[in-house]
């Protein structure tokens, strides 16, 4: 009877013991033997197939540069594994030893995969395919930045401008100057102006100052960033935070508070042709541009104006946001991703892709308004080719094309998902009317400073 | 002889047992150990004994996850398990086209648990809503469901009823399986339907009862799809909700989205003791309400 039980508890406790025991990772950290330069030769072909992970070449601007970045890679094919990056899926391939080949991630993800080991720093990447990094907007290029070296190449930038129904406004006997960020007073009373409430039931919502997501921007109109320029200290608790968080949380409160205009926000078709400026349920909102080019193609007759979001005052001001290639560390085909990165990037390559969509726009009947690369000069290039949709469009496209040139953007830091999920609740506490914004962003600052300085102990321990 | 059927037995359930040992045993194992490491996935864990199980106590959001998902759990199971009752009994009672019932209130539970979260945003917008639509009707302002924090829980538990179907189903075999000459004594003594349904029909299936109570309550204390979709999820927006903060989801952010692993591990565990504990108790509370057919285990 002993035996069986004794040979079982002996068998169970090997079995865990073995379990436990590869629970270990295979990763090794920032231990890793850094790539040379010599791995990136702008003169060789590869062969194979290279794996995309996070890329879905949906459009023609996705699939001119992909057949591009292919033929330069001369004879590998690619592989794109679509759909948004899985991280999970990313970083337990990374830590089993079999990761994609290169993958597309967005720029504010690449400071918390870099701390962590999972990509590899493009140094030699940049160095040996010699990728001329100034071509890049220096902010999205900062947010890829991190602990001194470059971890991905960017691409596309997300900037925000002021959008308004301009028949609300003329009926309200405003302007877009009066919505448009330049003074915090006018914005609210042009909130009040331009709100409707019949029987109680909000049909217009006057101004959405687009919380909790905005609160940099308005933080930073306000003369602050939140976070520091080295990203290792939260500014979440200043006064300029808190007075823009009162200020922007004040525009809901004064239109019959934030409840009711979440729930005709939420009730919106926001991509269909009866979207909210369409119907004027809308009176003004700042929106990232790519909201323009929504509003022309569903909407095209619907009354809007254009502005670029400005500050107190006066200057145009944006906040940059984006996606970046990244070489996961343990990448089979480093060399072969970084030419699939730097090609993608590439100013020409950037022109093609613009082209194919003006020739799409053209067919179609429709103005071509442009692409916010991430690489200024083309940029520059792209806005040279631009054409007219008529008015409101063209000054759409003006406003935008401005405001990419007036951006900011938060540095890469290791901790940015505990960061951000830090400042975003407490605006949510505001807003779901828990706490008040000065009590809510102290809080906020405690838990964001504590998750910023574990996360960069983690890294200086690791890299030590 | 014994043997080969032992054999034979083994070798039949072999496939089940190697799934277990790979996909429940060694998950379960190394998450205990993970529970004492601080592990990020790519980089080694690295042992910080029970470090992990110290911040537990000292993680307020814990404290704020494991009252919500208690609060949710007891003011969903009751609900569902009375609502399924009434519906079972409704279609028990029914005589014609009972199939089709069946089938109709089974539906719903096919629906993904992501579409059930969108839905309920659709469903209890505070402005054009159709449950504040209803409650109009009837002269009442609904309240803002999806963002003041004290009906967030309220219109999660209603959403639940979307998916009783499967409670309903089980709670009618059950109710088929009760003896009909109960009903015909009770009939001749003069009882109601109250009185029947009191003192016979919730006794008889009061074995059902109790599973569902079990199994809606450990369900309830796991719930995650809906109220992540509905408030942590859905689309581009940060909108979020405290108050549909459950255990599930803090446990889920901290694993997947700070990639904390070896916190996530000790929430999981921590979990998994206060489900067991509280279905303990539950089995020692409620057990003596149960009626065996065949006399109380």
């Amino acid at each position: 009877m002993r035996t069986p039980l004794v040979r079982w508890s002996v068998l169970s406790v090997s079995l865990a013991l073995a379990l436990t025991s590869c629970a270990k990772g295979t990763g090794g950290g920032a231990s890793a033997p850094a790539p040379s330069a010599g791995q990136f030769n702008p003169g060789a072909s590869y062969s194979g197939t290279i794996s995309v992970m996070g890329f879905g070449a949906t459009d023609e601007i996705g699939t001119t540069r992909v057949d591009l970045a292919k033929k330069s890679l001369g004879g590998a094919d690619v592989k794109l594994i679509e759909g948004d990056l899985d991280i999970q899926q990313f970083l337990s391939s990374v830590a089993a030893g079999d990761p994609p080949d290169i993958i597309y991630a967005n720029r504010d993800q690449i400071g918390t995969f870099a701390s962590r080991g999972a990509i590899m720093p493009l140094t030699a990447c940049v160095q040996g395919e010699q990728i001329d990094t100034s071509m890049y907007n220096k902010n999205a290029l900062g947010q890829v930045t991190f602990g001194g070296e470059v971890w991905a190449v960017p691409e596309f930038n997300q900037v925000q401008i002021t959008m308004a129904n301009a028949d609300l406004l003329k009926e309200a006997g405003l302007t877009i100057a009066d919505v448009n960020g330049s003074n915090w007073d006018k914005v609210t009373a042009a909130a009040k102006k331009l709100v409707k409430t019949p029987g109680g039931k909000l049909k217009v919502i006057g101004f959405d100052s687009k919380l909790p997501e905005f609160l940099p921007l308005w933080a930073k109109a306000n003369g602050v960033d939140l976070l520091s320029a080295d990203g290792k200290t939260a500014q979440l608790n200043t006064p300029e935070v808190v007075k823009a968080l009162e200020f922007a949380v004040g525009i809901y409160n004064a239109q019959g508070g934030f409840a009711k205009v979440k729930a005709a926000r939420d009730s919106a078709d926001f991509f269909g042709k009866g979207n909210q400026f369409a119907k004027g349920e809308l009176g003004a909102m700042p929106m990232e541009q790519w909201y323009v080019n929504v509003l022309n193609d569903v909407s095209p007759k619907a009354p809007l104006a254009f502005d670029t979001f400005r500050t107190p005052q006066g200057q145009p001001l944006a906040y940059s946001s984006g996606s970046s290639w990244a070489i996961p560390k343990g990448s089979k085909n480093a060399g072969a991703a970084c030419r699939f990165a730097k090609t993608m990037t590439l100013v020409d390559t950037w022109k093609a892709a613009a082209q194919a969509r003006l020739d799409k726009r053209k067919a179609d009947g429709k103005p071509f308004t442009g692409i916010l690369t991430g690489n200024v000069q083309a940029d520059a290039e792209i806005e040279k080719m631009l054409t007219s949709g008529g008015e409101p469009w063209d000054s759409g496209v003006k406003a935008f094309y401005e405001a990419n040139k007036n951006t900011f953007s938060l540095p890469a830091n290791p901790a940015d998902s505990e960061f951000k999920t830090a400042w975003q609740d407490a605006v949510n506490r505001v807003l779901n009317g828990q706490e008040e914004p000065q009590a809510a962003l102290d809080k906020a600052q405690q838990d964001a400073q504590k998750a910023l300085d574990e996360a960069w102990a983690g890294w200086t321990k690791r890299t030590n | 002889m014994r043997w080969i059927e032992t054999r034979a037995a083994l070798l039949f359930i072999s496939p089940w047992i190697i799934g277990f040992l790979i996909f429940t045993a060694w998950p379960v194992i190394n998450s205990a150990y993970l529970s004492l490491t601080d592990y990020d996935v790519i980089n080694d864990p690295s042992f910080v004994g029970f470090d992990n199980y110290v911040t537990l106590f000292e993680d307020p959001k814990v404290g704020l996850a494991l009252r919500n998902t208690f609060l949710y759990t007891v003011m969903s199971v009751p609900t569902q398990l009375v609502v399924s009752l009434g519906l079972a009994l409704l279609l028990n009672s029914a005589t014609k086209a009972t199939g089709f019932f069946r089938t109709a209130f089974f539906l719903p539970k096919m629906t993904p648990p992501v579409a059930v979260g969108i839905l309920l945003l659709m469903l209890f917008n505070g402005q054009n809503g159709l449950i504040n639509a209803f409650l109009g009707v009837f002269g009442i302002d609904g309240p803002a469901w999806t963002t003041d924090p004290d009906w967030v829980k309220p219109g999660l538990v209603l959403m639940s009823l979307w998916t009783v179907g499967a409670s309903v189903v089980i709670i009618l075999a059950a109710l088929r399986g009760v003896p009909q000459e109960l009903y015909d004594s009770a009939l001749v003594d003069g009882a109601g339907w109250w009185k029947r349904t009191l003192r016979i029909t919730v006794p008889m299936i009061s074995p059902t009862l109790f599973f569902l109570f079990i199994v809606d309550s450990i369900n309830a204390l796991q719930s995650f799809t809906e109220a992540y979709t509905a408030f942590f999820g859905s689309g581009n927006t940060t909108y979020s909700n405290d108050a549909a903060l459950f255990y599930a989801i803090y446990l889920f952010q901290q694993a997947f989205e700070f990639l904390h692993m070896g916190y996530a591990s000790a929430l999981a565990w921590l979990l998994f003791i206060v489900i067991m504990a509280i279905t303990a108790v539950q089995i020692l509370v409620t057990r003596r309400f149960v009626h065996y057919e065949g006399g109380n285990p």
